[in-house]
């Protein structure tokens, strides 16, 4: 492996704070709302989760709002990326007329998140759609911007941003790394 | 494993218990698709899938149709009675003919056991057997894979029971290949005629056993696969007559309680109903039948887009 670490941008009392502030936005701006959170597998996913539970507290009445989980493998438009075997989506409820609050770890390109509108729209006419993630990184190779970001930090294309979650990897760090994406 | 080494669909018998669980792994994504509103994905925008059938088939040729559909392929379906193979062409000259218009995949059913590996050696694109004599039919074994594992989530260690004509049935064959690939045992059942029982011979040493009796094929088991009885072999004097073929080896409700409780009663279709199974079992609550159906798009599905969707390493 050639990657080398560079900086730990955000440790794990700093992705709490992102995401508590994060939950508060997403209740500001969809006051009243039912917002329905779609996570982009599999980090997005398990982000969602988080908010969720977050958004469930601050509200007062209690609600946690619904949680789905896209994975978006067959509407990618770089199909070398497609090379790794698609996990099932979970969408438990309906999006039609509904506010979908996508969220993702990183927005770098905006491929993925492309892909998940499409995949979304798959799925029903949600109301609105709007977009948060832990972490902008720049890059955009498409126009889509984040609505919620937990952080925003310019980087280059020669460098690696990795978020780990404990859920998946036993701890909760995101760190920038030397060496290109997929090196 | 992440995606499948190779080109071809051929058989399972050549197919790794890795790549098998790959297929079952991305059919659990598609069937997932199904349930959507809109049942389709870009995946394999702007590729070419050919369906050949040079046998009659309808729920195998509709399922691999809709597959391709729903993965945005353009899709043609070629009968035999239409192509120029009626002409005299030979079969190479035809399948270079549709690779000169970019073809992706190539979806074969033939009565010759071997005509799609000779047509895969001979060809760039991917070809699929559908079906080639009494060789093998690969994606019937794996959506037969796909829905036990779907109701025990394993395969490994289960025992699974195959009755009819085994002899002549591809789908026994793709079935029992990839039931021992993941640790299945296998019990074969039939009249001596269409189940000999020097068969066990073509898997030597495998967890494969051969009976007569379809109270003993059954005792325990966990599922069963009811082969359709092809009626024209009694032509050939393999049954006397289908009355004494069903008394011995329908599957009727009191045949099933042999069986464990609950254990899955499947059939690849279409059915000869009260005659190698009874409307009772076919229509009743251990019946996966229509599950079968269901699970064999999401699988075909899953084979295209591993073969056709993923690109190779490099």
């Amino acid at each position: 492996m050639a990657e080398r670490l560079k900086t730990v941008l955000l440790q794990a009392a700093d992705i709490d704070r992102a995401l508590t502030r994060m939950a508060h936005e997403i209740l500001e701006r969809n006051e009243g709302g039912q917002v329905a959170l779609v996570g982009i597998k599999t980090r997005g996913e398990l982000l969602a989760k988080r908010l969720a539970v977050k958004i469930a507290g601050i509200d007062g009445k209690g609600a946690a709002p619904a949680v789905g989980g896209l994975d978006v493998t067959f509407y990618r438009d770089d199909s070398a990326l497609r090379s790794k075997p698609a996990a099932a989506s979970e969408l438990p409820f309906s999006v039609e007329g509904r506010t979908v609050v996508l969220v993702d770890d990183v927005l770098y390109t905006g491929r993925t998140v492309r892909a998940a509108l499409t995949a979304l729209l798959d799925y029903g006419r949600a109301a609105k759609v709007q977009l948060a993630v832990l972490m902008d990184r720049g890059l955009r190779e498409l126009p889509i911007r984040a609505d919620f970001v937990g952080k925003n930090v310019p980087t280059s294309s020669r460098e690696r941003v990795k978020v780990r979650l404990s859920e998946a990897d036993g701890e909760d760090s995101v760190a920038i790394f030397d060496g290109p994406e997929g090196a | 494993m992440k995606r499948l080494n190779r080109k071809d669909l051929l058989d399972l018998e050549t197919a790794s218990a890795g790549e098998i669980g790959l297929i079952l792994d991305q059919a659990a994504a598609f069937r997932e698709v199904a349930s959507r509103p809109v049942k389709k994905v870009p995946a394999l925008r702007g590729k070419t899938v050919i369906n050949l059938f040079f046998e009659p088939s309808t729920r195998t040729a509709t399922s691999f149709h809709l597959a391709a559909q729903r993965l945005s392929a353009d899709v043609l379906d070629i009968k035999v009675a239409d192509s120029s193979v009626k002409k005299g062409e030979t079969l190479l000259d035809t399948v270079a003919t549709f690779e000169a218009m970019d073809l992706s995949v190539l979806i074969m059913r033939t009565s010759h056991a071997g005509s799609p590996a000779l047509v895969a050696a001979h060809s760039k694109a991917s070809i699929v057997n559908a079906g080639d004599g009494m060789h093998e039919h690969p994606t019937q074994g794996l959506l037969d894979l796909f829905t036990l594992k779907n109701k025990y989530g394993r395969i490994d260690g289960l025992t699974v029971a195959i009755v009819g004509d085994v002899l002549h049935s591809r789908v026994a064959r793709s079935d029992t290949w990839g039931l021992l690939k993941l640790g299945a045992k296998v019990r074969l059942c039939g009249p001596p005629t269409m189940c000999p029982a020097d068969m066990v011979g073509l898997w030597p040493g495998a967890p494969v056993t051969v009976t007569h009796d379809l109270r003993q094929a059954l005792e325990g088991v966990d599922a069963v696969q009811m082969l359709r009885l092809q009626l024209e072999r009694q032509q050939r004097f393999l049954f006397p007559s289908t009355r004494e073929y069903s008394q011995h080896y329908a599957l009727t409700s009191e045949k099933l309680a042999y069986a464990k409780p609950g254990a899955l009663v499947m059939h690849p279709g279409p059915m000869n109903r009260g005659l190698e199974i009874s409307s009772g079992v076919a229509d009743g609550p251990q019946s996966a039948i229509t599950t079968q159906v269901a699970n064999g798009v999401a699988v075909r599905m899953a084979v295209l887009y591993l073969l056709a969707g993923v690109e190779a390493e490099g």
